[in-house]
């Protein structure tokens, strides 16, 4: 039983999830290969290899890899996949986008955004948005699964797999990546922070969101979220949304700034470690799961305390 | 150009559902259930480019049981031009879905699907890649734009991080997020004529598609809830509790 854990990179860097999507595949055997697919991605295979628990790692290169096109990467995948009971990805935008198109040429069904491993082909996933966790058995050949990357630990760091090549598969993708607007940012990763700031409605404007929650975040080196309701209202943009339409988080400190709480946010960062509230009405759902709150004008507490951890 | 856009039935997003308590599912008798959110922005879409003279039929597709035909009529209140119902009693899984829609593709020969990215009941997040990839079509998923021109699609996608804008000859598969648009409100003259726009029914059986699940589930929980904590007086007593009680900073 050996697994394949397809690796998020952006030819540059391994992404974190990659480490989290490692540990879940190691609970379900100890022959865990990576594979690393891009253009010119050599060094993403290095710092790959040094992952505790993976056996080796497939590093392919090859232009036509660059932009991680779906069509692509799913049929180098597939060129690989007889060698494996499981592929695991993680279940980021990337990890969905390509793993369904893996399934599906492989006649087997995918197993979505598991929080657990009770067995090789035994996972827990949440549907309906988090409100119920569904233990699900697949008998299929290959399990192709993705994997939440706030549920599981990430792999460390201090290993010495192999580096093999990999050929690459054709070009079969008729997409071209047109454009490309990244965030750019020192903050931490959202998905990965070990504090989140976030921020709703209740900042009132873009502005507000700015100017009170930047200085608080970054003392406590801290990423940023948001509410859905404040990205419709366009504060931020959506990949700051965290919620069952947005990002999942599980940070070891959450802190809520003038978010009510709808069941949509909850989804997003209920498994949250500590959650912190402020908001001005103290009838606000987001009391009812946070750990500390405190019912106060947003605007006069978040400077407060934003010069209070200065001390 | 003809869009076909698949619609799925779930229960209504502002419901809160319970799970049974047997363990083997959600409670969904007697809830409502309406057309899954993210499909209602496909639908949206698929009208927007007709009414832009862009594609010349939108046909909705639903599978599931006799009140899927519900969800179609409510496609074809807000400009859908026909529906077709499969026929489907037990609840089917994304890959059987996919081939589902395969077969119909085959009959209807669309130059382009727009699907919701994900259903909120199973949140599976996998049928339009299925589809892609059974009928060897690009994929664009998670659409917040999406341009169609030249027998070209170009799509600007939400993606972890940002944004990215890709192209793609038709005929080609798109998957929406939930900022493509707005969907539109159903008039009651619209409704009214809906309800005289071709739906036809066709059985898994008629189009050969085995539908059997493949994934079993073996019980349905309950999470855990979180507990409510405890109210502080001011922000020096909440930088003190984070210090020396949690320890988070």
């Amino acid at each position: 039983m050996a697994i394949l854990v397809v690796a998020e990179h952006d030819n540059q860097q391994l992404k974190a999830a990659t480490l989290n999507t490692v540990t879940a595949a190691s609970l379900v055997g100890q022959d865990v290969d990576l594979l690393i697919a891009g253009a010119q991605c050599a060094e993403v295979a290095r710092q790959a290899a040094q992952i505790r628990g993976v056996r080796k790692v497939l590093h392919c290169d090859a232009a036509h890899y660059a932009d991680q096109t779906a069509e692509n990467l799913a049929a180098l995948i597939l060129s690989v996949s007889a060698s494996y009971s499981h592929l695991f990805a993680p279940a980021s935008s990337f990890g969905k986008n390509v793993m369904p198109r893996v399934a599906a040429r492989l006649d087997v069904a995918q197993v979505s955004e598991i929080t657990a491993v009770e067995a090789p082909n035994r996972f827990v996933r949440p549907i309906y948005a988090g409100n119920a966790l569904a233990t699900i058995e697949s008998d299929d050949p290959v399990k192709v699964v993705t994997v939440r990357a706030t549920a599981f630990a990430a792999a460390e760091m201090g290993g010495s797999a192999s580096v093999e090549p990999l050929s690459a598969s054709p070009d079969v993708s008729k997409v071209r990546v047109v454009g490309r607007e990244l965030t750019q940012s020192a903050r931490p990763e959202l998905g990965n922070a070990k504090i989140v700031v976030s921020g709703g409605r209740g900042l009132g404007n873009g502005e507000q969101y700015r100017a009170l929650l930047e200085p608080l975040a970054d003392r406590l080196n801290a990423a940023l979220g948001a509410s859905r309701a404040a990205v419709d209202a366009g504060y931020v943009p959506n990949d700051f949304q965290v919620g069952q339409t947005g990002k999942v988080v599980a940070p070891q400190l959450y802190l809520a700034v003038g978010i009510s709480g709808a069941i949509q946010h909850l989804a997003g960062m209920k498994d949250s470690k500590i959650v912190v509230a402020i908001n001005k009405d103290p009838d606000a759902p987001i009391f009812q799961v946070a750990d500390y709150g405190l019912v106060a004008d947003l605007f006069e507490a978040v400077p407060q305390l934003t010069a209070a951890l200065a001390q | 150009m003809k869009i076909l856009v698949p619609v799925k039935r779930v229960v209504d997003a502002n419901v809160k559902i319970r799970v049974k308590s047997d363990g083997s599912g959600v409670e969904t008798a007697n809830l409502k259930l309406s057309m899954n959110p993210f499909d209602e922005i496909a639908v949206e879409e698929a009208v927007r480019l007709k009414e832009a003279g862009i594609a010349s039929e939108v046909v909705a597709v639903s599978i599931g049981d006799t009140g899927c035909q519900e969800t179609l009529r409510a496609a074809m209140a807000v400009g859908a031009d026909a529906a077709i119902h499969v026929e489907a009693d037990t609840a089917t899984q994304p890959l059987a879905v996919a081939k589902l829609l395969q077969a119909i593709v085959a009959k209807e020969q669309p130059q382009l699907v727009i699907c919701g990215k994900q259903a909120i009941d199973d949140d599976a997040n996998q049928v339009g890649q299925m589809l892609a990839a059974l009928l060897d079509w690009p994929q664009a998923t998670f659409a917040s734009r999406v341009q169609i021109a030249g027998g070209e699609a170009t799509v600007t996608r939400e993606i972890d991080g940002g944004l990215e804008t890709l192209a793609m000859p038709l005929p080609a598969v798109i998957s929406t997020d939930l900022r493509l648009n707005e969907p539109r409100y159903a008039s009651l003259p619209n409704i009214m004529k809906a309800k005289k726009k071709p739906l036809a029914t066709v059985s898994p059986a008629e189009l050969d598609v085995d539908i059997a699940p493949r994934l079993k589930v073996v019980s349905v929980d309950e999470p855990s809830v979180r507990q409510a904590g405890k109210l502080v007086s001011d922000v020096a007593e909440l930088v003190g509790m984070l210090r020396n009680e949690a320890k988070v900073i």
